[in-house]
Formats: structure tokens, C-alpha cells, sequence
């Protein structure tokens, strides 16, 4: 103790607060400059933007249309469906999240049969059987609105266009030349034209060739179009997880005796789509963003819902605020699963090779 | 080996067989073969054969069903329609009177397209490599604004930008004139900003204009020439040059030059004069292309950040440290050392978001402005063609995205053989 005494603390500006200043503001005098323009920028954005928040905004547009905001058109005594539907997500979710870490549990296998039982469970329950039925009774597709539907069209195309995808992507890395050729014509057609022309094809064309008493509501129209567009991306997200397989595992697979298709199924396709989770969350994300364009076609997702809502007569003019919650909310459940991927990155040690 | 590969195979003869697929391979398999004949349908190049045959059925089954149903409903395919009076008016971009034909209105959609597109992608690449160099900034607060500002735009839906740029922010901005008094936010220039766009001064090329723009031409000719002959000295001295500075201004200069010897101005500014309810003179830009193009860039531009990051992160940090022993200075460092290396990763990438922002500007019909897809659904619903303008507009955003990645991959293919 006595020794140490006679040691020179460092100097107050070096440690603490007013080192931890100067080493991240003021290092040098460019620094010093760009952090009081820094200040002055984010003084006036912030009381800008509190004001307007606090003050000015008329937040009764969204208060008083927040379950139009959600369900939309969906009608409200059936509504409690909706609820349930989101009551199995949420159960299944943390019941995933609190065992995430308990490998080989048999309650995990269980999860993943809940898991591929709750879509037709949930789309039973949100479209119901007959118009006339006592019991859950039928919703047409047409009235499903709102986030919901905004939810219902991102999660019904990524995972439709999943089982598309890897065919495409088989097909693409295929050593037959007419199958190669059709499949990497398709999905660099896809590619390379903007998601609204195949919604606006889907909703027109898609009509067109299909027989005269096949009747589409426009839901299901752009759900095809959805699913049509994400499977060109899904495809090459799984043909980069293909690719990342070593050569060894094929030859290995094949040494053993296993044929073209067991080799695939058994050995190659489950370490490839393993591989290729984040990079299909990443794409469920800008799927998730990309429903918004339903609106230019006519649907009522969660930012057509918001057009309609600054129809409205007694909330005429208010795009801002409006806007601004559809924003937030996009935000949020973005914000949110980009978050959750990075973590799942983490955990499943992709980045690490 | 040679040798040995008849041995093995004959052991398990039908099962290796079928697994054989590289060139090598399939001399052992013919071998084999003569030995023991494999039935055909295990054969696998008769199997190659039949599986493409059947594949290539099935989607031409698909497809004369599509077409058969098509055909029911008594409709034609032709392009006729083309040449034939469009019959509606389009406010944006190169002259158009309802007279005009169909082809002429579908060429000022292209045009409106690529005028957002070519502003958009060199705007946001300017935004980004600054937003991007600014996330990775020693200052704390700097970086934190980058990364909120990236945040945000990368978690929200572009066309919920758009709509709340278009429809909250630009439609709000004041009126151009209220009573006999300018309210326009009023920039000098003089620039009015209201919501009826952007009104900004604009060279307008006058009579002595045709004498001067040979003096273009020439500073053109200079400066490529001037920039091949430094660009070898500096490989032959090893000397830095100021390259970049010469170039510019030989640039400048040689028009300079021109602009004194002609009578008169070649160029004049032609300022924006409110007349009535509308600005006339200048560059009036439509609200619609102010709000697609910002909304573009805006989003873009945080993407372009993400990349230029990615790019900077990939330069070894023993670069930065070898430069700064050699008394490089930070600009330096930037400017010479990293930005060139990192350039060889931010390419490929920043095509595909060059790109995105080409097919993005489709939105364009959520807020009114008349581009290329915009135009189309116009013609669509006025002809009754739907599968005509549908190719038409597939093959303008194919042929638009390859020539972008056409010239992109050239400037690649550019860059790395240079640093390599």
C-alpha cells in the first residue's frame, strides 16, 4: 500500500468521463468542431421532433382506429380469432425461445410438430368453413386487412415459396442443360423485374390463363405473386448454402452407396439449409417491408388501412401522424427480427466459419 | 488407378454405375459395361435423356393450358396497338400530347424512369459513402447519428417513406403564392421550394451557344489525354502527382478559354420567375420527382452506407497503421490507402443496390409520378392489352438492369486488375 502511494495517478483528463470526452469528442479539433455541429444537429431534430410528438400531433386518428390499424376489415364479433391465432404464435414463440438451449429435449421435436401444425390450424381458424355454419363461420380472404394481413402475406410466401425455392435451386445447380436453362432463365427474370409488376401480373394476367370458373379472390392473387417472386430469392440463397457444402460430403455420400437423391435429401440439403437460416430470415425481413406494395394493387395491408384511415372525414389531413405509425410499427417488427437473426447467427456459430 | 477402377466397380457393379457422373468416370463405366450390361432403364444417360424429356412436357403442358385458357376468352396477341392515338395526357418529362401514339408515351416512361434512376444512384452514392465513412468515425456522436439514420431507413418499408415524404411532407410545404405575396420557402438562386416542386435556376444555351461547344469537345480530348500521360509518369517515376487536380483543371480552363473568345454568353442563367399559381423559367422539378428521388436516395443511401462500411471494415487495419507510421495524414489514408483497396469489395455489392434502386423507382406509381411502370398500367388499362405491355415492361427493366451491371462489371473488372 505505502509503495503504491508514491505512484502518479493519471491525469484527470485521461480516465473517466472527461477522458472517455475527450478520446470520443474532442480527440482533435476537427472533432471538437463536428461534435458541436453534431449537437447543434441533434438538438434541433429532437425539439423538432418532441414538439411535434408531444404538442402538435393530433394522435386521436390513431388511437380511435387502432384495431382498424390491425385487423382491418375483418368483421369484429369474429375478431376474438384473430386473437387466438396470435395467442399459438405467441405461445409457440417462447415456448422456442425458452428452449433454445435444451438440445435433443423431446419437447423440442414436439415444437416443431406445433410449429407445422399451427398454419393450417391458424388458417382454419381465421377463414372458417361455411357462410351459413353456426360455428366459425366463413371470412372471405378479401376482408382480411391490416396488419394482419400484412403478417399473413409475408409468412404465407416465405414459407410457400420455400419448397419452390429449393427446387429451383436444385434445378439451377442440376447438371441436365434444359432444366439448368429453364431455372436460371426463371430466376434471373425474376430477379431482375421490379416485386409490383409480378403483383400487378398476378392480379391481371394470372386471371387470363387460368380456366374462365377458376375464380382467384385478389388475396390469393397476390399471394401467388408473392410467393412466385420470393421463390427466385429463395432459390439463390439456397444455391449459395449448396455451394458452401465441401465436395468431400457428396463423394463421401456416395462412397457409402447412397443414390443422386438420397445424397441430397439425406446428406447435402440439411447442412446446406442449415447454412442458409439467416440469410432466409434476412429475406423473410425485406418480404415482411415489401407487403406494403399490395397497397399500389389495391389491398388493404396495414399501409393501405393507413391510406384509407387519412381518408377519413374527421381526421382529414393528418398524413403525418398516420404515416408515422405505420412507420413505427414497421420499425418495430423489424427493428426486432433483424435483432433476433443476428442472435441466431450467433448461436449457430454461421459466422464463425 | 487406372487399373485398379474395373476391380472395384465390378465388385458392385449396378450400384456404382449410377452414381458415376464425372468425365473420368464414365470410360470406367463404358468398360464395365462391355462386361456387364447395365439394363437401360439404369442407365444413366438414357435416365439424363428421359428426365429432361419429361421435364420439358410437363412445363409445355402447363404452358399450352395457360395458353388454351387464354385463347378461350377470344383474346389476340399483337403489337399493333402500338402505333395506334394513346388518347391520354402525360404532365411529366419529354413533350406528350394525347395524340401522340402508344409507343410515345411508353418512351417518356422510360425517360422519366432513367432521369430518377441516373440522379438517384450518383446522389445516394454520395450520401452513403459519406454516411458510411461517418459511421466509422472516431467521434462517438458522429457514428451514433450514421447508424440511427441507418437504422431507421434499412427497418422501414420504402413505400412507407414515400408516402410520408409525398403525402405528409412535400404536399405540406406551402403554397407557391398567397395573395400577391411569395410564401415558397425561398433559397438563394432564387430556388422556390413549395408544393408545386422545386423551382431552380437553370443554364439555357443561347445564339453564340454553337461556337462554343467545340471548346467542349476539345477540354474533353485534353483532359482524357492529359490523364493517360500522368497516369504513365506517374508508373515511370513512382512519384505521386497531383493527377486529379491537372485534370480538373485543364477541365475547366480549355472552356474557360472558350467562353472569353465568343461573343456574347453561351450560357445563360435562366432564373424562375412565379407567374400566377406556377413558377415558369428555370428547372421546374414536378413535387412527385422531388419526393421519388429523395425517398430513393434517402433509402439507398443507407444501404450504400452498409456496403461502404462492410468494405472499409474488410482493409486490413495493418494498412491504416503502416500508412500512419509513414507520416500519412488521416485524409491521406482514407484518400490513398483504404478507399482503393476497399473499392475491390464495395463494387459487386453496390451494383446489386444500383440496381434495387432502378427497380424501387417503380414505386413511382404509389405517389403519382409518371414512370416507366407508371405510363404502362395507364396504357394497360386504356388498351386492353395486358400481356403485350407486360412483356414490353419486363424487357425494359431486364435490358435496364443488364446494361447497369454490364457497365458496373466493366469498372470492376477495371479496378482489379489495376491493384492487383
Amino acid at each position: 500500500m505505502a509503495v503504491q502511494s508514491d505512484v502518479v495517478k493519471p491525469p484527470r483528463t485521461e480516465v473517466g468521463l472527461l477522458g472517455w470526452l475527450k478520446k470520443n469528442l474532442f480527440s482533435t479539433w476537427y472533432n471538437a468542431l463536428l461534435t458541436i455541429f453534431s449537437m447543434t444537429f441533434i438538438y434541433v431534430v429532437l425539439r423538432a421532433v418532441i414538439t411535434w410528438v408531444v404538442r402538435d400531433a393530433r394522435w386521436a386518428v390513431v388511437t380511435t382506429n387502432l384495431k382498424v390499424f390491425m385487423i382491418g376489415r375483418y368483421p369484429r364479433e369474429e375478431a376474438w380469432r384473430v386473437w387466438i391465432s396470435l395467442g399459438i404464435v405467441v405461445l409457440l414463440a417462447v415456448l422456442t425461445w425458452l428452449l433454445r438451449r435444451a438440445a435433443g429435449n423431446p419437447i423440442q421435436r414436439w415444437l416443431v410438430v406445433g410449429w407445422l401444425l399451427s398454419f393450417p390450424l391458424i388458417g382454419i381458424l381465421l377463414r372458417g368453413f361455411s357462410r351459413e355454419g353456426p360455428f366459425l363461420r366463413l371470412v372471405p380472404e378479401d376482408l382480411w386487412s391490416g396488419l394482419l394481413l400484412t403478417l399473413v402475406l409475408a409468412i404465407v410466401g416465405i414459407v410457400a415459396s420455400f419448397p419452390l425455392g429449393v427446387l429451383l435451386a436444385l434445378g439451377r445447380r442440376s447438371k441436365l442443360p434444359i432444366v439448368k436453362t429453364l431455372c436460371t432463365v426463371y430466376i434471373e427474370t425474376i430477379r431482375g423485374v421490379p416485386l409490383i409488376s409480378v403483383l400487378f401480373m398476378s392480379q391481371l394476367m394470372l386471371p387470363l390463363f387460368l380456366p374462365p370458373e377458376v375464380r382467384l379472390s385478389t388475396v390469393m392473387r397476390a399471394l401467388t405473386g408473392m410467393t412466385l417472386f420470393s421463390a427466385a430469392y429463395t432459390a439463390e440463397n439456397v444455391r449459395g448454402g449448396l455451394a458452401a457444402i465441401p465436395i468431400g460430403q457428396y463423394e463421401a455420400a456416395r462412397a457409402v452407396g447412397l443414390n443422386e437423391v438420397l445424397v441430397m435429401g439425406l446428406i447435402v440439403l440439411p447442412q446446406a439449409l442449415r447454412a442458409v437460416i439467416p440469410a432466409i430470415v434476412g429475406q423473410f425481413i425485406s418480404l415482411f417491408k415489401d407487403t406494403t406494395l399490395v397497397t399500389i394493387v389495391g389491398l388493404l395491408d396495414l399501409l393501405g388501412i393507413a391510406k384509407a384511415v387519412t381518408g377519413q372525414q374527421e381526421f382529414i389531413g393528418l398524413h403525418k401522424e398516420v404515416y408515422a405509425f405505420a412507420a413505427a410499427i414497421f420499425f418495430a417488427c423489424c427493428y426486432t427480427m433483424s435483432y433476433a437473426s443476428r442472435r441466431l447467427e450467433q448461436a449457430l456459430g454461421v459466422g464463425e466459419r | 488407378m487406372k487399373r485398379e477402377q474395373p476391380d472395384i466397380s465390378g465388385k458392385a457393379v449396378s450400384g456404382c454405375i449410377t452414381l458415376n457422373q464425372g468425365a473420368g468416370m464414365s470410360r470406367g463405366a463404358a468398360t464395365v459395361g462391355r462386361r456387364t450390361a447395365v439394363p437401360f432403364w439404369r442407365d444413366e444417360r438414357v435416365l439424363k435423356v428421359l428426365a429432361q424429356i419429361a421435364f420439358v412436357v410437363l412445363v409445355l403442358a402447363i404452358g399450352l393450358w395457360a395458353l388454351s385458357n387464354y385463347r378461350e376468352r377470344g383474346l389476340k396477341f399483337s403489337f399493333g396497338f402500338l402505333d395506334e392515338e394513346a388518347s391520354f395526357d402525360l404532365a411529366e418529362g419529354i413533350a406528350f400530347s394525347p395524340t401522340d401514339s402508344y409507343a410515345r408515351a411508353f418512351l417518356v416512361g422510360v425517360v422519366n424512369t432513367a432521369r430518377v434512376a441516373s440522379l438517384g444512384i450518383v446522389l445516394a452514392t454520395l450520401l452513403g459513402l459519406v454516411t458510411g465513412i461517418a459511421r466509422l468515425s472516431d467521434n462517438w456522436l458522429v457514428s451514433k447519428i450514421a447508424s440511427i439514420y441507418i437504422e431507421i431507413v434499412r427497418n422501414t418499408p420504402l413505400l412507407v417513406q414515400l408516402f410520408f415524404l409525398y403525402f405528409a411532407v412535400i404536399l405540406k410545404l406551402p403554397q407557391l403564392k398567397v395573395r400577391d405575396e411569395i410564401t415558397a420557402i425561398t433559397l438563394p438562386g432564387p430556388t422556390y421550394l413549395s408544393n408545386r416542386g422545386l423551382a431552380l435556376p437553370w443554364p439555357r444555351p443561347s445564339e453564340s451557344f454553337g461556337s462554343w461547344w467545340p471548346f467542349l469537345v476539345v477540354a474533353l480530348i485534353v483532359t482524357v489525354l492529359l490523364w493517360i500521360l500522368r497516369a504513365r509518369g506517374v508508373q515511370r517515376t513512382g512519384h505521386p502527382s497531383f493527377n486529379f487536380l491537372w485534370v480538373v483543371s485543364a477541365f475547366v480552363t480549355v472552356p474557360v478559354i472558350g467562353w472569353l473568345v465568343v461573343p456574347g454568353n453561351p450560357l445563360v442563367l435562366d432564373v424562375p420567375v412565379i407567374e400566377g399559381l406556377r413558377a415558369t423559367g428555370g428547372t421546374v422539378l414536378s413535387p412527385e420527382f422531388v419526393a421519388l428521388t429523395l425517398g430513393l436516395v434517402v433509402y439507398t443511401g443507407a444501404f450504400i452506407a452498409e456496403v461502404v462500411r462492410a468494405g472499409i471494415l474488410a482493409v486490413p487495419k495493418g494498412q491504416t497503421e503502416a500508412a500512419r507510421a509513414q507520416g500519412f495524414t488521416n485524409g491521406q489514408i482514407l484518400r490513398l490507402i483504404v478507399l482503393p483497396q476497399a473499392l475491390r469489395v464495395i463494387i459487386p455489392p453496390l451494383i446489386s443496390q444500383y440496381l434495387n434502386l432502378t427497380k424501387n423507382s417503380s414505386l413511382a406509381v404509389g405517389i403519382g409520378f409518371l414512370d416507366l411502370y407508371a405510363v404502362s398500367s395507364t396504357m394497360l388499362n386504356q388498351s386492353g392489352r395486358v400481356v403485350e405491355v407486360f412483356l414490353m415492361i419486363m424487357a425494359s427493366y431486364l435490358s435496364m438492369s443488364l446494361s447497369v451491371s454490364l457497365i458496373m462489371n466493366v469498372v470492376n473488372r477495371r479496378i482489379q486488375i489495376v491493384e492487383r
